[in-house]
């Protein structure tokens, strides 16, 4: 985990070797430049249903994936076959594209001065003793607590286990080579709960790089029943124009949009709704959205990203403006610009908090809708139309008042950034975009 | 078909030096007492893309996949494992593991016969598509296609052209002597452009292909018409307002937005989720649960289709299977295994992503059939509306029957007539209800150019869909004016 990133350590680990194989057909074969990556993973799935074990799944493989630039052509080649003759015929197969692929200037490994170096260890890798029986008992707690909480529960899509032991390695021609071990696990459950009205399904989960990082397999079970029980008997209303409260786990599904308007690849395009808005008051001021690629025990941390640049803390949205974009070499080059140590996407994008918890969110908004589910693909990057299936909560005085179901939720996103009222403490941690929940003054809702 | 084994034997198996005698013993260690069913599934996959942006092919890519999974299944449970190293060793280990499956459940009646192959109409040819035009050309057929689309307008600012091909040697071999064997071509061409005009920026897109060669694609005008169609889409929303909020009589065109029976329909009628009763359709074969002009059949048997399979990824000869018959639930889509739990035929339906998932109950190509309006009499009906004709996707929550589609081309009617384009909008209805509400079916039945790509518990498979032109009566629109 730890070391120089230019210079190959003796006993690079498990999968670099392939990494090296690779780069030295490449270089044998004659191509100016090449970059290789290598990802193996190990480990289960176990899934408990109605109290019975229902499924396990060992998963055991992985792929190299190696690219190569005849000057400034570009071909690469993937293969799940680590042998030494189908590492060559890849890289054959990748030299053999490039020659067919057009000269593009901008194609290329990054920049050498740009790579990363320092690698301390972000104790993501904790290899754990949860073999199967324990695996077992854990889900079979999980979906006990959600089968047992109510009566109204009736059914069950079953408690998940899943653990992963992975290697990734990704080298280049310049001398890059790096290799890095996570660990992830996850306990998921999905009940069903039944009125005379109808079923109605939902699930929480549970997720880190250290087992001890997740919550009690009794707190999902219970946290998956309340979350359906609260969904049944959901109505609908009337078509209204309110202020809409996007729940912490799924607000960062805006920052997603916002991600995929200021991404390179839309940039150089002109295919964005954010084009050329660097320095313009995007957000409300106050706002701040950052990167934290080094966070520890953070699954989404790292210090390079997938072509070996040095990930950098830094603020994407400042005081509500733009301040960069989500560039690779590649897409940077297209531009005029840098690098942002963005290939291969954000390393834990967040948005800071203000003061008030989940329910000080409600009071703010005090009557409107609450979303808890998105539905759809009506997210249009070019234009920043949005247009998604929603259900939720309808909220009077503050408070939750009943579930509802069959809404739309419709706006332009750029009109929807610059709406952000407030955005709640209530981080949800799991994933690689942190937020909490984020209140919107008025969307269109669309219902009966 | 007896050549695909053979073909299947020669890719995956000689190489690793597995013979008839290491997959007796591979299925023995699989099916011990309690084991209903074991298989093994080989499969060989090359696939390749080639993609154009700014007037030159800027990259192409080439994927080699190998590797078999093993399964056990006891009574309605199931170890699995994978492996892309097929040598004996390995997949021991591998074999050994999927057993621990049974704990005294399963009934245990695999009968180990002679070994037996499948033999079902072969529905697409055995071609490889990567080797059917020369590297050379596939460029240049991008190239052509650009032009295609550059020339036919000049607010045509951006042209992305994706060029996909795969071939697919999959063999099943079962503890029940079964064998078979496929080889699956699959080809693919999406172009996406962004049109501008005034300061403003649109998008359109089309998409299509085959279980055929690249000589789908070059012996015919489909290409370029691609691209004019993608172009004519990116220009028609240059001129679009915005969406209309609310409750209004959708009329769907027909072809591609069949996506809605896939998402109001298919996926509440897989066999898994009726066995656990998870679905709002459990228990409700032989009820009225849609319009008596629906009839809805999941058609896996058409000659190249997309979705088309000769046999299914558990070696089930594929099907044409009646889901909805004048508004009446016929039955339901299945593999093998939860056929068996309900007692019903397999239906063909048993499909996996690759060797690294599991089979489940699947879509192939899911369609409603024609009825007796016209498209005009069906448009004419409407006194205000929106008339929708092209996709992004949709989405469905099986439990409650929620579904939503979301609309790239869409126009408003009023007054029996198309009047303005409108901008992208999200479609949302709940399945059972909606099917009620379907009033008018049109005569004009057509096929999906064959671009879907199904998702389900993260395992992607190619599908198809298709109707003719429907009228629904009252469904919620989400736009922005209320």
């Amino acid at each position: 985990m730890s070391g120089n990133g230019l210079v190959p350590e003796e006993n690079s680990g498990d999968v670099s070797k392939y990494v090296v194989q690779a780069l030295d057909y490449a270089s044998r074969f004659g191509v100016d430049s090449a970059c290789a990556r290598v990802g193996r993973g190990k480990g289960y799935e176990l899934t408990v249903r109605m109290g019975e074990l229902e499924t396990i799944e060992h998963h055991n493989g992985g792929s190299l994936c190696v690219t190569v630039f005849m000057g400034h052509k570009k071909g690469s080649s993937t293969t799940s076959d680590f042998s030494d003759e189908v590492i060559a015929g890849a890289v054959r197969a990748a030299k053999s594209i490039a020659g067919f692929t057009s000269e593009d200037p901008c194609n290329g490994l990054a920049p050498k001065d740009r790579l990363a170096r320092e690698f301390t260890d972000l104790d993501l890798c904790h290899p754990s003793d949860i073999d199967r029986e324990k695996a077992m008992e854990i889900a079979q707690e999980c979906e006990s607590a959600a089968l047992t909480s109510d009566a109204r529960i009736i059914n069950s899509e079953g408690a998940t286990v899943e653990t992963l032991e992975s290697t990734t390695a990704f080298g280049n021609s310049d001398g890059f080579l790096h290799e890095e071990k996570t660990t992830s696990y996850v306990v998921s459950c999905c009940v069903v709960g039944k009125t005379e009205s109808g079923m109605q399904q939902d699930y929480w989960y549970s997720r880190g790089c250290d087992p001890s990082q997740l919550d009690s397999a009794q707190s999902i079970g219970l946290m998956t029943a309340k979350r359906t029980l609260r969904r049944l008997d959901s109505r609908r209303i009337n078509t209204c124009d309110v202020p809409v409260l996007f729940e912490a786990p799924i607000a960062s599904s805006l920052l997603r949009c916002l991600v995929g308007g200021i991404s390179g690849s839309a940039l150089y395009r002109k295919a964005s709704f954010l084009l050329d808005s660097i320095g313009e008051q995007i957000f409300p001021e106050g706002t701040r959205i950052h990167e934290q690629p080094h966070l520890k025990r953070t699954l989404g941390s790292s210090f390079s990203d997938a072509e070996g640049v040095a990930t950098v803390p830094r603020d994407i949205i400042s005081n509500g403006v733009l301040e960069g974009y989500v560039l690779d070499s590649y897409s940077a080059r297209k531009l005029g610009l840098e690098t942002t140590a963005n290939a291969g996407g954000v390393h834990n994008l967040t948005i800071d908090s203000g003061q008030r918890d989940f329910a000080g969110m409600l009071k703010l908004m005090d009557t409107g809708l609450l979303v808890t589910d998105l539905m759809g693909f009506g997210v249009n990057t070019v234009t920043g139309n949005y247009s998604q299936g929603a259900r939720g909560f309808w909220v009077e005085n503050g408070e939750m008042q009943y579930p509802v179901e069959e809404l739309t939720i419709a706006g332009n996103l750029r009109d929807m950034f610059g709406a952000i009222v407030d955005v709640g403490n209530d981080v949800d941690l799991r994933r690689n975009i942190r937020t909490g929940s984020i209140l919107i003054s008025n969307m269109a809702v669309s219902g009966e | 078909m007896e050549n695909y084994i053979e073909q299947a034997r020669t890719t995956l198996l000689n190489p690793a030096e597995v013979g008839d005698r290491e997959l007796d013993t591979l299925l023995g260690k699989m099916s011990g007492r309690h084991i209903d069913h074991a298989d093994l599934y080989f499969q060989y996959t090359r696939h390749e893309s080639w993609v154009l942006e700014e007037g030159i092919v800027k990259s192409g890519s080439y994927n080699v996949d190998k590797g078999v999974g093993l399964r056990a299944v006891s009574g309605d449970k199931s170890g699995f494992a994978f492996s892309d190293d097929l040598r004996f060793p390995t997949l021991t280990q591998a074999a050994e593991s999927v057993r621990g499956i049974a704990h005294g459940i399963g009934t245990g009646r695999i009968v180990a016969t002679e070994r037996r192959s499948v033999n079902a109409p072969v529905l697409y040819g055995p071609h490889d598509p990567l080797a059917s035009i020369s590297d050379a050309e596939k460029v240049s057929l991008l190239e052509r296609v650009e032009q295609e689309a550059r020339n036919k307008d000049p607010r045509v600012k951006q042209v992305i052209v994706n060029l996909a091909g795969s071939h697919e040697i999959m063999m099943v071999v079962r503890a029940d002597g079964e064998i078979c064997a496929d080889v699956r071509p699959l080809v693919r061409l999406t172009v996406n452009v962004v049109a501008e005009s005034n300061g403003r920026r649109e998008q359109g897109g089309f998409s299509g292909g085959s279980r055929e060669t690249y000589d789908f694609l070059t012996n015919s005008d489909v290409a370029f018409e691609y691209a004019r169609e993608a172009v004519r889409q990116a220009l028609v929303n240059l001129e679009s307002i915005n969406a209309p909020a609310g409750t209004m009589d959708v009329v769907l065109g027909p072809g591609w937005p069949g996506i809605i029976l896939h998402e109001a329909v298919g996926h509440g009628l897989e066999g898994d989720f009726n066995r656990k009763g998870t679905s709002a359709y459990s228990g409700r074969v032989g009820e009225k649960v849609a319009s008596e002009l629906c009839t809805i059949v999941d058609d896996g048997t058409i000659t190249n289709r997309r979705g088309s399979l000769t046999i299914d990824d558990e070696g089930t000869q594929s099907m044409n299977t009646v889901l909805i018959e004048n508004g009446v639930l016929k039955g339901y889509m299945q593999d093998l295994t939860n056929a068996r739990l309900m007692n019903q035929p397999p239906t063909g339906n048993g499909r996996r992503e690759s060797f690294r998932h599991q089979p489940m109950p699947r879509m192939t190509n899911t369609y409603m059939l024609p009825g007796e309006s016209t498209h005009d009499e069906i448009i004419s009906s409407v006194d205000k509306g929106l008339y929708a004709v092209s996709f992004s996707g949709g989405q469905v929550d099986i439990t409650s029957g929620e579904f939503v589609f979301s609309a790239t081309e869409a126009y408003m009617i009023e007054k029996g007539k198309l009047t303005r384009p409108v901008k992208g909008v999200t479609l949302i209805g709940n399945g059972p209800d909606v099917l009620n509400r379907i009033t008018m079916v049109g005569n004009n039945l057509e096929l999906d150019s064959g671009t879907g790509t199904c998702g389900k518990n993260g395992q992607s498979v190619p599908v198809g869909v298709g109707q003719p032109t429907i009228r629904i009566d009252s469904l919620t629109v989400g736009g922005v004016e209320i």
